[in-house]
C-alpha cells in the first residue's frame, strides 16, 4: 500500500479540524489522539500507530514522545520527522554497533540500505513495544533470538545476495538449536552467545569472538571442562602457539549445525574430518576393517579415530597419558575388545600394506596373494578364451544337432 | 571329491549294456553326483553367493551400491550377520565333507579317494590333458580323453578347498580375534584382513567368470551344466565328455550300478529356475566388482 488508507485520512483531517494551529503539545494524550489508531499510515504506507497499553507497559513507557522524537514540538509537524537517534540514551551500544560488521554490511554491501534506516529496530523490534531482555516477551529473550536474527540469516534470497551461509535452519537442527528451542534451555547457546550482540565483528577480524584462533575460548566459555581438555592436547597447544591451521573446535563439530557427538551421523561424518589434515593416517584406516565396517553405516560403534585417540584431549603416542601409548594400549582396545591381550594390541590400526619398509610382513603377504590372483586369473583367462574360441569352431564345423558335446 | 556308488540301480546283465548300445528313442542316464554331493554344492553356492555379496559390500565399503544397500537393509550389522551365518554353515558343510574323507579314506581304507581314475588328487594324467587340451585349442592335436574328474574341475575343487580353509581361518582369526591372539602375532591380525579379502576376491572372480564359463556356459553346456543339480547324465553326453570313464565303467563291468531314470521335469524345471538365479546374481557381483575396481 503506497498512500493513506482512506480511514486514516479521514482520521487525520478530523484532526487537522480539531487541533488549533502552532498548537504546543501537552502529552503523550496528544500524539495518542491521532497515532493511538493502530492502522494509521503515513503517506508511504508506513505504519505509524503506536498501541498506547503496550507502549506504556514498554521499557520506555514512562518517557514522552518527544524524548525521542526531538524535533517534534507542537502541532501540525513535519511530514516526515527526523530518525530517532537511539545513542542519545544508548551510548555504549551504539558505539559497539558502529564499528560492528552490521554497520559496515549497511554501508559497504550495495542493497543493504534497509538496515541502515534504522539498526536498533531491525533487532529489537517496534520501537515503541521494547521489553528488557528477561521478559519473555522481547524480541531478544534468549529462547527468541534465533527467531529474531533468522528473520534476516533465515532467508535463503538475503542469505544468496550477500553471499552468506544460510546458517538459521542449521542452528535449528543443531544440539544447540534443539536444546533452546525444544527443550527451553535458556543457558543453550544461541546465536549472541558466541557472536555478541552489538559488537558482531566478521571471524576474519582477529578481535571476533569467532576468529578462528579465539573459538575455544568463545565455546569454553560455556563448556569449560572441555576447553581444558582441549587446551592439554595437541591441538590446543598448538592453536595456543600461534598454528592457525590446527584444529579448533568448529573444524570438527561444525559452527552451526553441531550435532550430538555420540549421534550416529557424527560418528558417520566426522573421520573424514581428522583425515583432511591426516591424510596418510586416514589412508591407512580406510584399508582396515574398523573403517569398511564404518563407511557401511547402521554400525556406529566401530572405531573412529576419536576412539583410540580421544577427541579434545589428543596426545601423542609417546604421552604416557595418550591413550595410544603402548603402556595403554590393552585397556585402549580392551574398550571393544573385551579379552584384548599384549599379542592382540600389536594389531597395528594404520598398518600400510603397500609399504615394505614399515609393513614388510604385510608387504610380502599382499604381493604373493596379488600374485596368486593375477597369475590364476590371467592363466585361466587365456585358457577359457581359448576353450571358447575352439568350442565355437568346432560347433560350427560339425553343425549337428548334438553339436552341445563339441 | 569321493565317486559316488550308488547302489540303488536294479540289477541289470552287463551283457545286455555291452551288446546293446542305448536306442536313439529312449536315451539311457547315468548317475554322475549323488543326492549329498548335490546338496553340498547348493549349499556351497548359496552360501557362496551371500558371502560374495556381503563381502563384496564390506570390501567396497566406499561404493555406491554398497551404501545403497546397507542404508537398504539397515546397515552394516545386518551385513555381517548374513555374512557370518552363511560362514557357519559353510563351515559346517565343510566340516561334513571332510569327515566324510576321513570315514572313508581312514576308517574304511578306501584309497580310491587318494588316488586313481576317480580321485581328486591330481595326477601325472592330469598334467597330460591340461597340455593335451591346449593343443586341441589350437588346432593341433587331437581333444583328450578325460577321466571322471577333468584338471580344471580338480583345479576347482582344490580353489575351494584351499580357499575355504584360507577364508575360513583368517576370518574367523577376525571374528574371534582377541582369543586367536593368544597364540597368533598381533601383525597376524593384520594380515588376515588382507588375505581374507584378498582370497575372497580371486574366489569370487574366479567362480563368477571362469568356473561359469568352463562349467555352464561355453557353447557345450550352454545356458547351464544341468548334472550338478539333477545327477544325472544322458549316455551320449558322458561318452562324449569323460570317454575314458565311460570305457572304464564298461570294462569293470560297473555300468548297471549307475544307470538311473532320466531327471524329472520337476526337477529340471527346479534346478534351471535355482540355477539361472545363482548365475545371474554371480554375473551382476562380478560386475559389480569390475566396476569397483576401476572406480579405485
Amino acid at each position: 500500500m503506497k498512500t493513506v488508507s482512506s480511514f486514516g485520512l479521514t482520521r487525520f483531517a478530523s484532526v487537522l479540524l480539531l487541533a488549533a494551529p502552532g498548537r504546543p503539545l501537552r502529552a503523550d494524550t496528544d500524539c495518542l489522539s491521532c497515532h493511538g489508531d493502530p492502522t494509521l499510515q503515513d503517506t508511504n504506507g508506513k505504519s505509524i500507530g503506536v498501541s498506547a497499553d503496550k507502549f506504556h507497559a514498554s521499557i520506555h513507557g514512562s518517557l514522552k514522545c518527544s524524548d525521542c522524537h526531538k524535533d517534534i514540538h507542537d502541532y501540525p509537524h513535519p511530514d516526515h520527522p527526523a530518525a530517532v537517534q537511539c545513542e542519545t540514551c544508548h551510548a555504549d551500544e551504539a558505539s559497539a554497533i558502529a564499528g560492528s560488521i552490521h554497520a559496515k554490511a549497511s554501508t559497504s554491501v550495495p542493497g543493504a540500505t534497509g538496515w541502515k534506516a534504522h539498526p536498533c529496530t531491525g533487532c529489537h523490534g517496534n520501537a515503541h513495544e521494547i521489553v528488557t531482555k528477561t521478559d519473555p516477551n522481547s524480541t531478544v529473550y534468549p529462547l527468541n533470538i534465533p527467531k529474531t536474527c533468522g528473520g534476516c540469516h533465515g532467508d535463503p534470497a538475503m542469505a544468496k545476495k550477500f553471499h552468506l551461509p544460510n546458517v538459521y535452519a542449521l542452528y535449528i537442527d543443531s544440539i544447540h538449536g534443539f536444546a533452546l528451542g525444544k527443550e527451553g534451555l535458556l543457558v543453550a547457546a544461541n546465536c549472541t552467545s558466541c557472536h555478541g550482540s552489538h559488537k558482531i565483528l566478521s571471524h576474519t577480524d582477529p578481535q571476533s569472538s569467532t576468529y578462528r584462533t579465539n573459538i575455544p575460548r568463545t565455546c569454553g566459555s560455556c563448556h569449560v571442562g572441555i576447553n581444558e581438555q582441549y587446551q592439554q592436547g595437541v591441538h590446543g597447544k598448538a592453536v595456543a602457539a600461534g598454528n592457525a591451521s590446527a584444529p579448533v573446535c568448529t573444524d570438527c563439530h561444525t559452527a552451526h549445525g553441531i550435532v550430538e557427538p555420540t549421534s550416529a551421523d557424527f560418528r558417520m561424518q566426522s573421520t573424514p574430518i581428522c583425515g583432511s589434515c591426516h591424510r596418510d593416517k586416514f589412508s591407512t584406516y580406510r584399508d582396515t576393517f574398523h573403517s569398511q565396517l564404518g563407511l557401511l553405516g547402521g554400525y556406529t560403534e566401530t572405531a573412529r579415530c576419536w576412539d583410540c585417540h580421544r577427541a579434545h584431549e589428543v596426545l601423542p603416542a609417546s604421552d604416557p597419558n595418550s591413550p595410544v601409548n603402548k603402556a595403554n594400549l590393552i585397556a585402549t582396545c580392551g574398550r571393544c575388545h573385551a579379552g584384548a591381550n599384549a599379542s592382540f594390541v600389536q594389531y597395528q590400526p594404520h598398518a600400510n600394506a603397500r609399504n615394505r619398509k614399515l609393513n614388510p610382513a604385510l608387504y610380502y603377504i599382499r604381493l604373493f596373494m596379488n600374485l596368486l590372483l593375477t597369475s590364476v586369473l590371467t592363466f585361466f583367462l587365456l585358457h577359457t578364451a581359448l576353450w571358447l574360441i575352439r568350442s565355437r569352431f568346432q560347433q560350427a564345423k560339425s553343425k549337428s544337432p548334438g553339436g552341445k558335446n563339441a | 571329491m569321493p565317486d559316488p556308488t550308488p547302489t540303488t540301480a536294479a540289477p541289470t546283465p552287463e551283457a545286455t549294456i555291452a551288446t546293446q548300445p542305448a536306442a536313439p528313442e529312449q536315451p539311457r542316464y547315468f548317475l554322475r553326483f549323488t543326492l549329498g554331493q548335490r546338496c553340498l554344492h547348493a549349499v556351497l553356492f548359496t552360501t557362496f553367493l551371500v558371502l560374495a555379496a556381503t563381502g563384496l559390500m564390506m570390501r567396497f565399503s566406499g561404493s555406491i551400491w554398497a551404501i545403497r544397500f546397507a542404508k537398504l537393509v539397515d546397515g552394516f550389522g545386518t551385513i555381517l550377520f548374513f555374512h557370518k551365518f552363511c560362514a557357519l554353515v559353510l563351515t559346517l558343510a565343510f566340516i561334513i565333507h571332510v569327515r566324510e574323507i576321513v570315514a572313508r579314506g581312514i576308517f574304511k581304507r578306501d584309497k580310491s579317494i587318494f588316488w586313481g581314475p576317480t580321485s581328486m588328487v591330481a595326477n601325472w594324467k592330469d598334467v597330460k590333458d591340461l597340455f593335451g587340451h591346449m593343443r586341441w585349442f589350437l588346432g593341433l592335436g587331437p581333444k583328450p580323453r578325460f577321466e571322471r574328474y577333468a584338471y580344471w574341475e580338480k583345479f576347482d575343487y582344490w580353489a575351494v578347498f584351499w580357499g575355504m580353509v584360507v577364508i575360513g581361518f583368517s576370518g574367523y582369526a577376525m571374528w574371534f580375534a582377541p582369543f586367536f591372539a593368544r597364540f597368533l602375532p598381533g601383525w597376524a591380525l593384520n594380515a588376515a584382513l588382507v588375505i581374507h579379502s584378498e582370497e575372497g576376491l580371486l574366489a569370487i572372480l574366479f567362480i563368477f567368470s571362469i568356473h561359469f564359463v568352463n562349467t555352464h556356459l561355453r557353447p557345450d553346456s550352454f545356458p547351464m551344466d544341468m548334472v550338478i543339480f539333477t545327477g544325472r547324465e544322458s549316455e551320449e553326453e558322458f561318452k562324449n565328455r569323460r570317454p575314458d570313464e565311460y570305457q572304464r565303467m564298461i570294462a569293470e563291468g560297473k555300468s548297471a550300478t549307475r544307470i538311473t531314470d532320466a531327471p524329472p521335469l520337476w526337477l529340471l524345471n527346479f534346478s534351471r529356475v535355482v540355477g539361472f538365479t545363482a548365475i545371474v546374481i554371480g554375473l551382476a557381483l562380478l560386475v559389480l566388482t569390475l566396476s569397483a575396481y576401476i572406480a579405485g
